[in-house]
């Protein structure tokens, strides 16, 4: 399958560099699903997952918080505000992230409280998610 | 012996200068590995922000935005990146006198310049030199955050917005080694379409090919460019800050390094002066007593 040079950076520094044969994101209007040959595009990141099919049919997980995903016919860039290695999470950190968010926003405070909390909230989600994705890999492997 | 004991005193102190100068290279030296190791961390960021935007600029978009607009320069911005402490040489004296050569050239066709000054010295130079700063920052430490800057950025993008101003440039030290720093303006907004740094790599552009192409957007065009050019204001400004503190510590050491040796130096001398005026007191005190001697 034909590949693309992919990279994925966050702001503290470079995560991954290297072919791809598909690239898979959390866009903000939905996830994305990049092969070579996609049209010119420029989308904002939720937090998410970020998958990465090589080469070499290997797959990486990583985890984001937002950032920027722009295609251009063969190169593919990921600006991250910040990433982590899906293995890396911490899966009872992250629930417990959630909950207290939850638990935040049911108090309903401030508008700005509220916004923040749900924020932390779809943060939190979003790493049970990739977390979630990681083991059906595994359980799959 | 009075100018002996003046002398002695006076190497002495000297010898207190040097050893805080030898301190100081010592820390700037290890600050500097650290510092180094920020630039070239957040480095892959920044320029790969650089190149999506270049081809952001290079696309033939729906909608234009402002900072990607050629406007006639009535009025030009700076954000003069400064180290917040001193004893680091040249390094920010070299820095403002390219910002104020840069600047004269735009007044000479008069054109006004704003200034934003991060680090306390550029704050210090602008307000006893009587530029108009519009914002300053200090205190950013070792380790600057990017959050830090936020604010000082946002004044100057608010200026750019309302069209108080039309060009904004950066302006930092660049880290070409450990012995060298160089002061380099650098254009920020309006993003300059053709850019030579923006490729240099691999794709061929897709210009050449097709005369219009342009991105999907997602959600769409404007809040997509309104954040994304933002936040690459906002990421430029920080990698020149990350590289000026790099450029600062490298400075220091050198500095610092100079001062240690001429402290070495002076020594030395003085030890000489030192030694002769010993030896000519002791001569003379000889001679007067076998003069003294001689005449009983």
């Amino acid at each position: 399958m034909a590949t693309f040079q992919c990279d994925i950076v966050s702001a503290e520094k470079e995560i991954f560099s290297g072919n791809v044969e598909q690239l898979i994101a959390a866009g903000v209007a939905g996830d994305l699903g990049i092969l070579r040959g996609h049209a010119p595009l420029l989308t904002e990141l939720k937090p998410g997952p970020v998958r990465v099919i090589q080469e070499s049919g290997e797959e990486e997980l990583y985890y984001v918080t937002g950032g920027f995903l722009e295609v251009q016919p063969d190169v593919v860039s990921v600006l991250a505000d910040t990433a982590t290695r899906a293995s890396d999470l911490d899966e009872a950190e992250a629930e417990q992230a959630r909950q207290h968010a939850l638990a935040s926003l049911n108090e309903k405070q401030t508008e700005l409280d509220y916004a923040r909390a749900s924020a932390e909230l779809a943060e939190a989600t979003a790493q049970l998610r990739t977390l979630q994705q990681l083991r059906r890999k595994g359980g799959r492997g | 012996m009075a100018a002996g004991k003046e002398i002695k005193s006076q190497i002495g102190s000297i010898k207190n200068t040097q050893k805080i100068t030898s301190a100081m290279e010592m820390v700037a030296a290890s600050k500097m590995r650290r510092a180094q190791e920020r630039m070239v961390a957040s480095q892959p960021y920044a320029k790969l922000i650089r190149r999506v935007v270049g081809h952001v600029a290079k696309a033939n978009p729906e909608y234009r935005h402002d900072y990607m607009i050629e406007r006639d320069v009535k009025r030009v911005g700076y954000i003069v990146v400064s180290s917040d402490r001193g004893l680091a040489g040249g390094l920010n004296v070299n820095m403002f006198k390219a910002v104020v050569k840069h600047a004269r050239d735009w007044d000479q066709k008069g054109v006004g310049a704003d200034f934003a000054a991060i680090g306390s010295k550029a704050g210090g130079f602008f307000r006893k030199r009587g530029g108009n700063l519009l914002a300053a920052k200090k205190g950013l430490g070792d380790a600057p955050e990017a959050q830090d800057l936020v604010g000082s950025v946002k004044v100057m993008l608010d200026a750019f917005d309302e069209g108080s101003l039309d060009r904004l440039y950066v302006v930092y030290n660049e880290f070409v080694n450990t012995m060298s720093q160089k002061p380099v303006v650098r254009q920020l907004l309006p993003l300059e379409a053709v850019e030579d740094e923006s490729g240099g790599d691999e794709q061929p552009s897709p210009g050449d090919t097709q005369k219009s192409w342009d991105y999907l957007y997602e959600p769409d065009a404007k809040t997509l460019l309104d954040h994304l050019l933002v936040r690459y204001v906002e990421s430029q400004v920080y990698q020149a800050v990350v590289e000026n503190a790099a450029c600062e510590q490298a400075a220091r050491m050198i500095a610092m390094k100079n001062a240690t040796d001429n402290a070495g130096d002076l020594i030395d001398d003085l030890q000489l002066v030192y030694n002769k005026a010993r030896q000519a007191a002791i001569t003379q005190e000889i001679s007067e007593i076998v003069g003294g001697a001689a005449a009983v």
